[in-house]
């Protein structure tokens, strides 16, 4: 390369370099660094000490533990289940011909719905109130059981609200990736496996699921990405005070460390983050790894 | 297993709903595949050879008319009981398994008394693989392997189950030029190996005729021709059949037939006996022209080309349907080059007359000797024996010397 040509290449990359540097990276090594200050305050800029102080105070503070347990329940619940059912649509669909595009549209549609929009549909089915228990209670006492406070009643019935909500949510986004992902399977590897005589089971399991495991497996990385940055689908649910209403996540936690009620201490609040950067990073690591067996790309 | 095709009729819907009709992708389908051979589907695109072959594997169901393989109607047969192997043209191997994996998989669908131990699934696929040579690759994915060989493994895994019949679709389209002659011969071996009836599609004419036992011709879903490759171009049906066969194509010419002689212009180049006043097309084939002097048919010479066994001498005539006209003459001849035209007498059997108006041969018997019945056209030329071959020059001799006292009794 010519001397002149050296610093072309760097020269190209400055804005991106510039923006990046200043609104990515400088922020996530402040995050680091406030991590180990014991009692950084964003006012005086102060702190009384360095250390893992930050981290022994989080991992005992029973809000967090509450946070990280729910945390880890929607991942596993909603991961798995939100994927699976979209992959049974999306099969479902790609197997249909009639009104297809209709249903394809009505599955879409909670993907450009507004959040909040969301949960008060939610609300509508789910909340009690001095006029009706909720649809899904009317239901219950159709069939004779006990009414069910899902909204602020006992945590297995808030859970199974959130994680219905959770999969509601991101549903459509894995349906639409997942049926494109089927249309582009040649109809030449069916039509050989049809001559063979092989059955549909063995189809879908042996030529189908390798075929779109890539998108699959993006899916599920990003699946488990999204779980774990679970918030706003909460708040929606069970409004702003998740502490009280045993609904916490990680992320609401590290938000109410922020500016919460009982914020202002940055430095437990970054402590919070590196926590699940750990985690996610290291589910991300093992997804990677069961992966390069399972995962084939063409 | 002999195929029979009968009545088989495919229609499809026309993709513009709003035109409406149907098209006809297959039309009518009669005939009969021998056993045990290698026969071609030809026809150029779209008129309806990959129909026909899905239909006969059972991926399309026909619109009308039965299949029987040997005695079994299969018409309603699904594809998986009727014991076909099929080649795509792509060759569908399923890019996440293994050479072997992709072999065994068929032999995995196998269920009840037919299932077979890993073992024996093995053996069986490793012997398939030795029998297209590819035994050595069994561990490899496809998208490690050269085209040649993915189509290897394709043909490997359509042979494992021991079809009755094996399918190709396209099967030499995808490989570079080289390759092509390669693995024509291989699939030619190998179907002589296993002695299973093969069909296979293609749209080139060469690759057909240079391995098929029969060629099957097709136009726009209707058949045209069938028989042995050599039979069908010598003596083609109609038109199409005639320019579809053979490089470098016939060549083709506005001819008219006045009192049993045909016309090309002002002269008259070949006796016919038997043919009525009418307007023809002429076909002649590259190896129909010899070089001669005196002959009755002038050409304007353009150039030679000399390709050492023999030289192509490219010239024009007027009444040509192309642009150039080239004849195949043996490199032991020499053409004078100064000349601006040059002369040709025409061996009859390499001459084709088509009506103008139906594109349908017309047949004439070759004078003097046998004729050649052509099979077709007993009334014709009913009663004369065939020894033709015996004396094929004399018989030019003898017509080029009529021919030309024609030329010189018109002038």
């Amino acid at each position: 390369m010519e001397p002149t040509n050296k610093y072309k290449g760097w020269l190209y990359l400055l804005p991106a370099i510039l923006f990046l540097g200043c609104f990515m990276v400088y922020p996530l090594v402040d995050v680091f660094v406030y991590s180990m200050e014991e009692g950084y305050n964003f006012a005086s800029q102060t702190f009384f000490d360095t250390g893992f102080y930050n981290f022994s105070y989080v991992l005992h503070d029973p809000y967090f533990l509450q946070a990280v347990k729910n945390t880890f329940l929607m991942v596993v619940i909603t991961v798995p289940l939100s994927t699976g059912i979209a992959l049974l649509i999306s099969v479902a669909l790609s197997s249909i011909k009639p009104l297809r595009n209709l249903f394809q549209t009505i599955y879409f549609l909670p993907y450009v719905t507004n959040t909040l929009a969301v949960g008060l549909v939610f609300m509508i089915l789910f909340k009690k109130t001095a006029y009706s228990d909720g649809l899904i209670n009317l239901l219950i006492h159709l069939f004779g059981g006990p009414s069910v406070d899902f909204i602020e009643g006992p945590y297995p019935a808030k859970m199974f609200v959130m994680c219905l909500y959770i999969i509601w949510v991101v549903m459509p986004f894995k349906i639409l990736l997942l049926t494109s992902a089927l249309a582009s399977v040649n109809e030449h590897y069916y039509n050989a496996a049809k001559v063979d005589g092989t059955s549909k089971f063995r189809i879908f399991y042996k030529i189908t699921l390798p075929m779109i495991s890539p998108t699959l497996f993006y899916l599920v990385i990003t699946g488990f990405i999204g779980a774990f940055k679970e918030y706003s689908d909460a708040v929606a649910l069970f409004g702003t005070n998740l502490n009280a209403a045993e609904m916490n996540t990680i992320v609401g936690y590290v938000y109410d460390m922020l500016y919460g009620d009982s914020g202002g201490y940055p430095s437990y609040a970054s402590a919070a983050a590196i926590i699940l950067f750990m985690i996610v990073m290291t589910i991300t690591c093992i997804n990677l790894l069961i992966s390069k067996k399972h995962v084939h790309y063409v | 297993m002999k195929v029979v095709f009968e009545n088989l009729t495919k229609k499809f819907p026309n993709r513009n709903k709003k035109a409406g009709g149907e098209v006809v992708a297959v039309d009518h389908f009669n005939f009969q595949i021998p056993d045990g051979k290698l026969v071609g589907l030809l026809g150029p695109s779209g008129c309806g050879k990959s129909t026909a072959l899905f239909m006969i594997c059972g991926l399309q169901k026909p619109t009308e008319g039965r299949i029987y393989f040997g005695e079994d109607d299969v018409t309603d047969i699904p594809p998986e009981h009727r014991g076909v192997g099929i080649v795509f043209q792509n060759y569908a191997l399923y890019p996440h398994l293994t050479v072997r994996q992709n072999i065994v998989f068929p032999l995995e669908n196998l269920k009840g008394s037919e299932k077979m131990s890993r073992e024996a699934m093995n053996e069986k696929a490793l012997e398939v693989a030795k029998l297209v040579q590819i035994d050595q690759l069994m561990d490899r994915k496809p998208n490690e392997l050269s085209g040649g060989q993915q189509q290897r493994v394709a043909i490997a895994r359509a042979l494992v189950k021991m079809p009755k019949v094996l399918l190709l679709d396209e099967p030499l389209s995808n490989l570079d030029a080289r390759l092509r002659l390669q693995t024509r011969e291989e699939i030619k071996r190998i179907q002589r190996e296993t002695r299973v009836t093969t069909i296979f599609v293609t749209h080139d004419q060469e690759e057909a005729m240079s391995i098929s036992d029969e060629i099957v011709v097709m136009k726009e879903g209707v058949l045209q021709q069938i028989g042995a490759p050599q039979q069908v171009y010598d003596d083609p049906i109609n038109l199409f059949v005639a320019k579809f066969l053979g490089t470098p194509p016939i060549n083709m010419f506005d001819g008219n037939v006045v009192g049993e002689k045909l016309f090309i212009g002002e002269e008259a180049v070949l006796i016919c006996p038997g043919v009525k006043d009418m307007a023809v097309h002429v076909g002649i084939r590259p190896e129909g022209f010899i070089l001669d002097e005196n002959g009755p048919f002038t050409c304007e010479l353009s150039r030679v080309e000399v390709m050492g066994r023999d030289i192509s001498v490219i010239s024009t005539h007027k009444d040509a349907q192309s642009v150039s006209i080239r004849s195949i003459i043996d490199a032991m001849n020499d053409v004078d080059t100064t000349k601006a035209q040059v002369r040709f007498s025409l061996k009859p059997k390499k001459v084709l007359l088509f009506d103008r108006e139906t594109e349908e041969r017309v047949y004439f018997s070759i004078q003097g000797k046998s004729g050649d019945n052509y099979g077709l056209t007993d009334s014709v030329n009913s009663g004369k024996e065939d020894d033709q071959g015996n004396n094929r020059e004399e018989v030019h001799l003898i017509h080029r010397q009529e021919a030309e006292n024609q030329t010189e009794g018109r002038a």
